[in-house]
């Protein structure tokens, strides 16, 4: 029989037995073991997911079992088992959070607020979130976090100011596009809250940097557009122990929920993971670029995610955790649902099996099915026109913006593409193209995937690129 | 009630001031009788071994935890506590003392203000895990009346 140790604080719970001779194989056993024999024990030991609490450390002789296997570490029948309680704790740094008289005048609607008061935006000043994607739920997101003063706003994003995307981010105008979008939301932020501080990454997320990026944060907030990002930001933050403020859209749909959320009693709620094991099959839910968007939803779903965030920093009101909020613009309804903890979560679940970051391009199946296709560039193109080479120009646009501008291609909307498949020809290269390129690939997969087509190349960088490549020569 | 010998009330006060700025963090020991009162005769100073900020944050590494609990085993006393600073804060107990906090033990905090101790006061987890406090009192002579 194994000996268990019990600590002075949990004796109470064992009729002030210190030392219990247990029976059982491995250290999880010999817990639940005791559970079972003192059930007043048994949620200082297990969390309700029934997993051993993080508070809690434990030694077979000399080590500490998270050196060895955890729960299926091994006790021999003469081992000593002990049950170290953490011992740890010291001071809010809120606190010690002071405000100037433009700040009090700024945050007074905020600070008059019973419920919220002063300590609510000391907690907000003192605090560092960290938005990933600064695009249509990035933009009402940094722009309210900014403006209620959350003290330190971290932002990660690789992309530039399109045209495309004034249509919903809200935080750039028209004498941004082209530029890195982190400079200019930083220069728009700057100018709506000069009392706190933007920190920027001009990067992609990836699981290098993840980790090293988000631990200077207390709070995340995902507002990106795909799914390997969305299980990135999500296993970055169960691994590092952060809140991640969650939210999504899709055409005329949004979600919202509040994942790894630490409760006052210090259960962690559920995540990304627990609502979605598996990613969807590539292709099945496509991202804005691919499938649109109504450009006020992202407005109205962002700026319920900030709330949540507000709510998250502060300790004030009930956060959506364990719950998925989901709105539906056009009938203007909505839903909530139950979101609980997974057992097979691979992350914190009974047996995680994930302990670092992965290649969350490949669990996500996009690099698998996303094959690359093959591909002309605009000078190779140009060079073809220039020299008479047969082939046929593809154009999957939409009608309206063939009419803006065109290289005299033959339009095929790429909805349509399918049921025209006959208008393209099989002997002769056939170059599709669309605005930037992401459009036309689409086609070209499902033509080669459906209707075997060999003959087909993907216009590298679209219409724009094309037109780029082409202006010197016509200015020459 | 947690009583206070006159020795551990020194001790303890002066590794607060001697830590300061840095949060100092030790364990108290004693008798507690039928009627729950406890009385504090002995006091292990104990390394913050909180790696990083040592100005906010305390961490008692598990061996110090389990040298506590083998000095009270073999002197016949119970490990009744922790005591840590709040290097210029007040002596109330904050969201991180909370999580991490056991049943049973009381919580003693001495407020440091610029180097020199202020309030010192316990607390005690209840049974929805929320910190009550528990009164203290400074005994004038060395002797346990258990």
């Amino acid at each position: 029989m194994a000996t268990v140790i019990i600590p002075t604080p949990l004796r109470k719970f064992t009729h002030n037995a210190a030392r219990l001779d247990i029976q059982a194989a491995t250290v999880g056993e010999a817990l639940q073991r005791l559970a079972t024999d003192y059930p007043e024990l048994k949620k200082h030991l297990f969390d309700e997911q029934g997993q051993i609490r993080t508070f809690l450390n434990l030694f077979v002789g000399e080590d500490d079992v998270r050196d060895l296997q955890w729960a299926d570490t091994p006790l021999a029948p003469e081992a000593t088992l002990s049950i170290v309680p953490a011992i740890a704790g010291g001071v809010d740094q809120w606190r010690e959070v002071t405000f100037s008289k433009e700040e009090l005048a700024r945050y007074n609607r905020h600070i008059i607020i019973p419920e919220f008061g002063l300590e609510a935006q000391q907690k907000l000043k003192a605090a560092r979130v960290l938005v990933v994607g600064s695009g249509g739920l990035g933009s009402p997101l940094l722009l309210y976090l900014a403006a209620a003063g959350v003290g330190t706003i971290g932002i990660v994003d690789f992309d530039r100011v399109d045209d495309s995307n004034l249509q919903r981010q809200v935080l750039f105008g028209t004498d941004a596009v082209g530029q890195p979008k982190v400079v200019a939301a930083r220069r728009r932020l700057e100018a709506l809250n000069p009392h706190i501080r933007i920190v920027t990454y001009d990067a992609v997320l990836n699981s290098r940097n993840a980790l090293d990026i988000l631990s200077d944060y207390d709070v995340v907030a995902d507002g990106t557009d795909n799914f390997p990002t969305r299980y990135l930001v999500n296993d970055a933050c169960v691994l590092l122990g952060k809140t991640n403020v969650y939210a999504s859209i899709f055409q005329f749909e949004g979600q919202v929920s509040v994942f790894n959320y630490r409760y006052p009693n210090g259960e962690w709620g559920p995540n990304y993971r627990d609502l979605y094991p598996t990613p969807p099959p590539p292709g099945l839910v496509p991202s804005c670029a691919e499938g649109g968007v109504l450009g006020v939803l992202p407005g109205i779903i962002g700026s319920m995610q900030a709330c949540e965030v507000i709510k998250v920093l502060t300790g004030v009101g009930e956060p959506l955790s364990g719950r998925l909020f989901v709105f539906d613009a056009l009938t203007f309804e909505t839903r909530t649902f139950r979101v609980k903890r997974r057992e097979d979560n691979p992350l914190n679940g009974k047996n995680p099996t994930i302990t670092e970051l992965i290649d969350y391009e490949q669990f996500c199946g996009v690099k698998v099915v996303e094959r690359p296709v093959r591909e002309i560039t605009p000078q190779e193109l140009l060079h073809w026109q220039a020299t008479g080479q047969a082939f046929q120009l593809v154009d999957v646009r939409e009608p309206h913006e063939y009419e803006q501008v065109n290289i005299g291609a033959e339009l095929i909307p790429l909805a349509t593409v399918l049921e025209n498949a006959h208008r393209l020809s099989r002997e002769i290269p056939v170059v599709v193209h669309c605005r930037s390129g992401a459009r036309s690939a689409k086609a070209i997969r499902e033509l080669e995937d459906r209707l075997g087509f060999h003959n087909l190349y993907n216009l590298k960088g679209g219409i724009l690129a094309y037109l780029e490549a082409a202006k010197p020569e016509v200015a020459g | 009630m947690l009583y206070f010998s006159p020795q551990t009330y020194r001790c303890m006060l002066a590794d607060a001031v001697q830590t300061f700025p840095d949060e100092c963090c030790g364990f108290l020991l004693g008798v507690e009788n039928d009627k729950g009162e406890r009385y504090l005769t002995d006091l292990l100073i104990v390394n913050n071994a909180k790696e990083g900020d040592k100005r906010r944050r305390f961490e008692i590494a598990s061996k110090d935890y389990l040298r506590a609990e083998r000095y009270a085993d073999e002197r016949d006393l119970t490990l009744l506590g922790v005591y840590h600073s709040h290097p210029n804060h007040p002596a109330v107990p904050s969201e991180h003392d909370r999580l991490a906090a056991q049943p049973f033990f009381s919580y003693v905090i001495v407020s440091v203000l610029d180097g020199r101790a202020d309030a010192v006061r316990s607390w005690r987890l209840n049974d929805e895990r929320h910190f009550e406090e528990e009164p203290i009192h400074l005994q004038q002579t060395e002797v346990s009346p258990c």
